[in-house]
């Protein structure tokens, strides 16, 4: 119930953004941070819940982006071109399990031209997009939620945590698993749908390339696996970080890159268990950290 | 069938790249085979060691080939310090760390590469950069041939630390068992710097033989890591002959590959055969069942 109203009440300040402020810059901040929350809570799933730690979640973003491209150049509605990617991401998730292929290609692009309209999902405004997104995240959200109380969330983190032992009490581990692959593909999907509407571009460099995947995972790293605020929180402090040193010293090439890397190391010297694990009472955090040091 | 001609070439080709993926991938098979650290850095640690005998070479003079006595310590010393000061201390024992933490140091070394050499692409020029031998009917680069051969002293070098000398068995007992290694009274961080150190000094060793004929920027690394974690998994997890073997063959097939079906489709060649290999023996090529 708690994380119920905590969601409600994020969905209910971000929904209010536009409407407080129409400065561009700060709406496409968010809006960015939103995404890549997204691609953070859909690593989450796997990652965090499932243990499984996953390179290669840039596939399903490029799946996603691929055929919400692919198929609205033959002419499919945006909205139906969603459900589509979002199907495919999944299933291209349950035919590679933990095995993901890294894939290289020539670089050819598809262009994605649309009119701006709701039917074409195509916004006049930035708000617009922005709820598309948030959207996405509450989706991700409400998923993730629903893992810390329902009884697949509880054979999932069963799973992670002694595979033998689930087993023993009778969770199936590899239809768990790949139930799991198969939302956090589709989660992922989305994120890759959204790219693509966005930016109305793709190719095989962004869409299959490492960067999604180191994307996704360290956001939802440094927020702190397998909670429901962690990646969140993670998403949005690199993001900030990201902007701020781009901002402060984007004249001198690197420098930015520099201080991102150095907080990235300190942020896991001094937070072993991610910033939402700071949240934990510090007898929990320790007997957590012992018990990480056994296994 | 192509004939002999083209393919002879092309295999030798392949053999020489495949020898000095070899090199990298040694120096990975010590830190991610045998004590499980996922080093993000390598790529970045070989940019390191290439920019330094570029140095070398550009404000000193200094051969390649004799600058392995000053990179080969050099690396060690920075793998060391590196480990004990950094990744030791941040890891805080927990793979996903380890993970962020080689990531931030990676992102942290290219990106001052950037900030002090520009983006630019930099050569060196020897003597013998140029200069070719005829094998039959092809002709090798010569600083390709001397990388070849300093791949397999390189893994000798290695076979006989691991096996013969106190240090190599220390390692592996830690690998086997840390706790119980500890109890014996190993030094259990020590002996994981010195790993770390010995798999950058194999890098430092892997940039002095590969310079010569190929070039440095703060990027270069990053082509040479998937390729040698593919190399370490395909070859068996911590074994310094599946690596040897491993980049050979990763380097024959992206050469064949590449001359039958196109350059871009060269590297689906390696991941089909990496995906073949682990199908049907999952320890590896090289490697003993767990």
């Amino acid at each position: 119930m708690k994380d119920l109203a905590s969601i409600a009440l994020f969905a209910l300040l971000v929904v209010c953004a536009p409407l407080v402020t129409d400065s561009g810059v700060v709406l496409n901040f968010i809006t960015m941070a939103l995404y890549a929350c997204l691609l953070a809570q859909a690593w989450n799933i796997l990652g965090g819940f499932g243990g499984q730690f996953s390179f290669g979640h840039a596939l399903f973003f490029g799946t996603g982006a691929y055929v919400q491209a692919i198929a609205q150049l033959h002419g499919l509605n945006p909205w139906l071109a969603l459900t589509l990617a979002l199907a495919a991401s999944a299933a291209v998730g349950l035919c590679v399990g933990a095995l993901s292929v890294p894939f290289t290609g020539a670089g050819v692009g598809l262009m994605v031209p649309l009119r701006a309209s709701t039917a074409n999902m195509q916004f006049a405004s930035r708000a617009g997009t922005l709820w598309l997104v948030l959207g996405m995240v509450i989706v991700a959200l409400l998923v993730t939620a629903w893992l810390r109380h329902s009884r697949f969330g509880a054979w999932l983190q069963a799973v992670r945590d002694n595979e033998d032992a689930a087993r023993a009490v009778g969770v199936d581990p590899f239809r768990v698993k790949l139930a799991a692959i198969a939302i956090s593909a589709a989660l992922m999907g989305a994120g890759g749908a959204f790219y693509v509407q966005v930016f109305q571009y793709i190719d095989p460099g962004i869409a299959y390339g490492p960067g999604t995947s180191v994307e996704a995972l360290v956001a939802a790293i440094v927020g702190g696996m397998g909670t429901l605020w962690g990646p969140a929180l993670g998403a949005l402090a690199l993001h900030l970080l990201a902007d701020l040193t781009r901002n402060l010293f984007g004249e001198l090439p690197g420098i930015n890159m520099v201080i991102y890397g150095v907080v990235l190391v300190l942020i896991m010297m001094f937070m072993p268990r991610g910033v939402a694990g700071l949240r934990m009472p510090a007898r929990g955090r320790r007997n957590a950290e012992q018990d990480q040091r056994r296994g | 069938m192509l004939e002999f001609g083209i393919l002879f070439p092309a295999l030798l080709n392949g053999l020489t790249t495949g020898a000095v993926y070899a090199l990298v991938a040694l120096g990975l098979t010590l830190i991610y085979g045998v004590l499980h650290i996922i080093n993000f850095a390598h790529g970045a640690s070989l940019m390191v060691a290439l920019y330094a005998v570029y140095l070398l070479k550009d404000r000193f003079g200094i051969d390649p080939y004799l600058a392995l006595v000053v990179v080969v310590p050099g690396m060690f010393a920075f793998g060391y310090a590196l480990q004990r000061i950094v990744i030791d201390r941040a890891s805080h024992g927990k793979d996903e760390n380890i993970l962020l933490v080689t990531l931030g140091i990676a992102i942290v070394l290219e990106n001052l590469a950037l900030l002090l050499f520009k983006s630019d692409t930099r050569t060196i020029d020897t003597a013998y950069t140029l200069a070719t031998v005829p094998i039959g009917p092809a002709l090798i680069a010569l600083p390709k041939l001397i990388a070849f051969a300093g791949a397999l002293a390189v893994c000798a070098l290695l076979l006989v630390l691991m096996q013969r000398t106190d240090l190599g068995r220390a390692i592996r007992a830690v690998a086997k068992e840390k706790q119980g290694a500890r109890l014996m009274g190993i030094d259990v961080e020590h002996v994981y710097a010195m790993s770390f150190g010995i798999g950058l000094a194999c890098v430092g060793a892997a940039a002095c033989f590969l310079l010569p004929a190929y070039y440095v920027n703060p990027q270069v690394g990053s082509g040479f890591v998937l390729v040698a974690f593919t190399i370490v998994v395909l070859g068996g997890m911590g074994s310094f002959a599946g690596a040897l073997v491993g980049g050979l063959l990763v380097g024959v097939v992206e050469s064949l590959g590449g001359l039958y079906f196109g350059e871009s489709l060269g590297q689906v060649g390696i991941f089909a055969i990496f995906i073949g290999v682990l199908l049907l023996r999952p320890q590896g090529l090289f490697g003993t069942r767990a």
